[in-house]
Formats: C-alpha cells, structure tokens, sequence
C-alpha cells in the first residue's frame, strides 16, 4: 500500500497507508484527515477538498480537467499547486506523496 | 449540564452533527439511532456510480466503525426510534426508553409512493436507500426494458446510468418538461436533448394512471392510452419529509419539521436537521425545505452547535449538483421569485449558465459544465451582489465582473 504524507491545518504530519483505486480525498476521509471536509463526496461540486501538492510530485499527476480548474479559481487560497483531492486516485506510483491541507476551506 | 445526547437518524445529517459535537469539544454520552443496520453513509452515489456497479459499498461509508469507536458513539443502528416522549425527555428503541437531555432529530425524506392500479406490483421500485439499489441492479439486463416515472433528479440520473448499462430507457414526465422544479426551460431542453442523443426515449406531458402485469409489471398505462412495456418500472415522483414520529410527539410539522434559524423545533429540548426540516432562510426571507446534501450538511453542523449552546443561525446559500451522463449541472441559490433569467453562452457549446436575476439583484445560478460560474455564483449570491444583466449575457467576462 502506497504510504501518502499529510500536513493538517495544525501542522500535524499524519503518515497514512492508502488503499489503491480509492481518491486521495476518501483516503484522508477514512483517515480522519483533518481539514479534508468534502463536503460532496468526491463529485467535483464543492472545492472542499482542496489540497496542495508538494510540488515535487504535481507533474506525475494526471493534469486538472477543466471542471476542477473552474473549482478551485475560486477555493480557499488557490496556488499553482491545489488540487480537489477527490480528482486524484490513488496508485502504486504515488507511494510517498506530500500533501499539505490548506487552513481552511471555502464556506461561502 | 447537557450529558447526554442522542440523534435520530444515520444519514448525511446524524452524521456530520457527530463530526460536529466531537470536534467541538462535547464530551458526554453521544448516542446514534437509525432504522437502516448500516454505518452512515453517502446516498448521491445510489442513483449513479454505485448503480453502475463502479463503486464499491465500503467507499460510501462516511467514516468507518472505527471513528465512532474511537469519538465514543453508542450506535443503535438497525432499531427504529418508535416513540418520542417530550415531557419525560425519552426516546424508545428497541423496547428501551432512552433519556435524553438535548434530542436532534436527522430523519430525512421518503420517496413519494405511487397509489395508482398495480402500483404494487413485484418489479416495481424506488431509488432512495441502499437495500433499494440491489433488487434494481438484478433487474438491469442488457437490452430490457426500463420505465422511469417522473423526470427530476432520481429519475433522470437512474436513466443514464441505466442507458450506460445497455438498456432501453425510457422517462414519463407529467409536466410539461423535465426537471421542471429545479430549472429553466433552456436547461430542461439541453438536458432533455442529451438524453435522447444517449438512446433515451423522454416523453412528457404524459400521465401514469396504472401499472399492469402478471407476476410482476409488465405494462405501464398512461392517461392517453398508450401503453409502455417495462421488464422494470423505476418510481422517482419526489419525497416527502419523514414527520410521524415528531407529529405524534405533538412537534410542530408543516412540509416538513418546523424549525426556527437556531434548528430549533416547538420542544425547546429538540433540535432538526436536514431533509426533514420547513425551516428559514434569512438570505431568500422565507421558510424552505431543502432536499440536498448541502443542506444536510451545514444545518446539522448549526444544530450541533446550538444542541452546545453557540447560538448560530442557519443561514446559508443553498446548493445542488446533478450528473447525467457526462455532463454536470451545478445550481446555487433559488430560483424562485425572479423577474429575469439571462442566459450566458450557448447550450451548443456544452457549456453555459442561466442567472437567475430580481432587477440587479443574482438569486440563482444554473451552471451547465461550467464550475466557475457556479463557483463565483455561491459569493455573489451571499453578498447579494447587483449585477449588470447586459454584462452577464457575455460569458467571456468573468461573473463577478458583470458589474
């Protein structure tokens, strides 16, 4: 099982083992990942699950599709490297991967 | 002193005032009822990826036994709540009465039965709950034939996953067009076209008088006299609120539980959330009951906080998704009490939004495959932000710049 690194809102480090073909969103989730709110479920219709990427690791993601792009321009704080957690699943590649949780989430 | 409290309810709602209650420090008793055995879980997935069999049932759990093991919640999941006595503070399940110091009450919506002539009739179904889904899913053969009654969300999300899975679908609407409730007629139009683009047959304007068959549905009878061969009938004609156990427990009920903007209800010891709740909505300054996700979600987080005592109004801008097919319809607002919608872009392109305007004022937007709008929507209606209508006809310019 992949091995992915979260950094809470708090700072904590969580080292989490991930199921494969599961999101990163619903491995934060099953995790108890704080700050992970996803609110939808993994719809792509809320941007609550937005996450920044060590940018070590965007370029060996699958790139944004247009509708998670149109999300997060207007999630909590965007940078060059957020993404929707729920977009992103989970394979033997990822093994390591840096995750930051932003401070907080859009709760407009 | 609040010591203990109890929720009954395991969906969306029962399951977020726990999250809620926990991380909010409350420390006492914390006991989850729920007629249905299983952990709380997702239901939007029910009518698509779970249906098409592409997503398994422990990835739709909220959280698993683990995390109400470890947040201490007694969970009595399986029994229904039978009766609420409010002068004695106690809640009977399972043939014990439970004492409570706060109550929440999270107990949703229930789809709309059919009353009609063989409405009965084996093969016959509704979409709302898991154990729904697998009678359906043993049905669904490549090339039969399914009737869906009713053309909202259920119905229509249910059809395309059904057409995905091969087979031939087909929807009667009663209005004069599908999703009539929830959106514009341009939106109705794109949607009712994608459908038929997909194979499916959508009639409307049609009205079920009865269901026919042997041992099971065969036919299904509209008021004009056609007939419509079904291998299996799919009913989604709407929901209604769950109110029997607070209505008996002498509560206020009306379209749903009443609530105040505290999620209060008539017993100053009982709280509500979610589907099940008539409550206010200060930004639209009227009463609405909302059957969504997002609903669920943020009147239950309120409720938590004011079962401690935070004083939080529920004042939130409601919003909604749908996916049928590949496409995405985002809402956000309501929209109701409008004198304007404008249309930005062109349903040819895939891509569009409807907003919906009161002189300069945004109420609501449907978002067809286009997130930005939607999410730039969600502040502008919150801040009831004036737009120029000139301005939003142009989708080059960013919404929030249509000012």
């Amino acid at each position: 099982m992949p091995k992915i690194v979260f950094i809470e809102p708090g700072g904590a480090r969580r080292e989490v083992s991930a199921q494969i073909g599961i999101t990163l969103m619903e491995t934060a989730r099953q995790h108890g990942v704080q700050g992970v709110v996803a609110q939808c479920g993994g719809a792509c219709a809320c941007s609550t699950c937005h996450v920044y990427i060590d940018p070590a690791w965007l370029a060996r993601l699958e790139p944004r599709e247009e509708m998670e792009e149109g999300m997060l321009e207007n999630a909590w704080e965007p940078r060059p490297n957020s993404r929707l957690s729920c977009q992103i699943h989970i394979t033997a590649d990822l093994d390591g991967l840096q995750v930051t949780v932003p401070q907080r989430q859009r709760d407009v | 002193m609040i010591s203990t409290i109890l929720i009954i309810g395991g969906g969306q709602a029962g399951a977020q005032a726990i999250d809620t209650l926990r991380r909010e420090g409350y420390g006492g008793r914390l006991v989850l009822i729920g007629d249905e055995p299983e952990l709380p879980y997702q239901r939007p997935p029910l009518s698509k990826k779970y249906l098409a069999g592409e997503m398994a049932a422990d990835r739709l759990v909220f959280r698993h036994r683990s995390f109400y093991e470890e947040h201490q919640v007694d969970l009595k999941l399986g029994h229904p709540a039978v009766r609420i006595d409010a002068a004695a503070r106690q809640v009977e399940v399972a043939g014990e009465m439970l004492a409570y110091d706060r109550l929440l009450l999270c107990v949703g919506a229930e789809s709309r039965r059919m009353t009609c002539a063989g409405a009965a009739l084996p093969g016959v179904h509704y979409l709302r709950s898991l154990p729904d889904v697998a009678p359906i899913q043993a049905g669904i053969k490549p090339g039969g034939r399914i009737v869906i009654i009713g053309g909202g969300y259920i119905g229509l999300e249910t059809a395309a996953t059904c057409r995905a899975m091969d087979c031939q679908v087909t929807v009667l609407e009663m209005a004069d067009r599908i999703m009539n409730r929830v959106v514009a007629p341009s939106v109705s139009q794109y949607f009712a076209d994608e459908h038929r683009r997909h194979g499916v047959t959508i009639i409307c304007d049609t009205r079920v008088v009865r269901l026919e068959g042997g041992d099971r549905v065969e036919r299904v009878i509209c008021a004009d006299g056609t007939s419509h061969a079904a291998d299996l009938v799919i009913v989604g004609v709407g929901a209604v609120a769950t109110t029997g156990l607070a209505s008996a427990a002498g509560l206020a009920c009306d379209n749903g539980i009443v609530v105040d903007e505290y999620c209060r209800t008539s017993d100053p010891a009982i709280y509500a959330a979610g589907d099940c709740t008539n409550h206010p909505s200060p930004r639209f300054g009227r009463r609405v009951r909302l059957e969504s996700v997002d609903n669920a979600f943020e009147q239950a987080k309120t409720a938590a906080l004011n079962l401690l005592d935070r004083e939080v109004r529920h004042d939130r801008v409601p919003w909604f998704w749908s996916d049928q097919f590949d496409n995405k319809l985002l809402i956000v607002g309501l929209g109701q009490d409008y004198d304007r919608q404008v249309l930005r872009g062109d349903p040819a392109a895939r891509s569009f939004s409807v907003c919906y305007l009161k002189g300069r004022e945004l109420l609501a937007v449907e978002a067809i495959n286009h997130s930005k709008d939607y999410m730039a929507a969600r502040k502008l209606i919150a801040e009831r932000a004036l737009l120029d209508p000139e301005k939003l006809a142009d989708i080059g310019l960013p919404l929030k710049e249509a000012v």
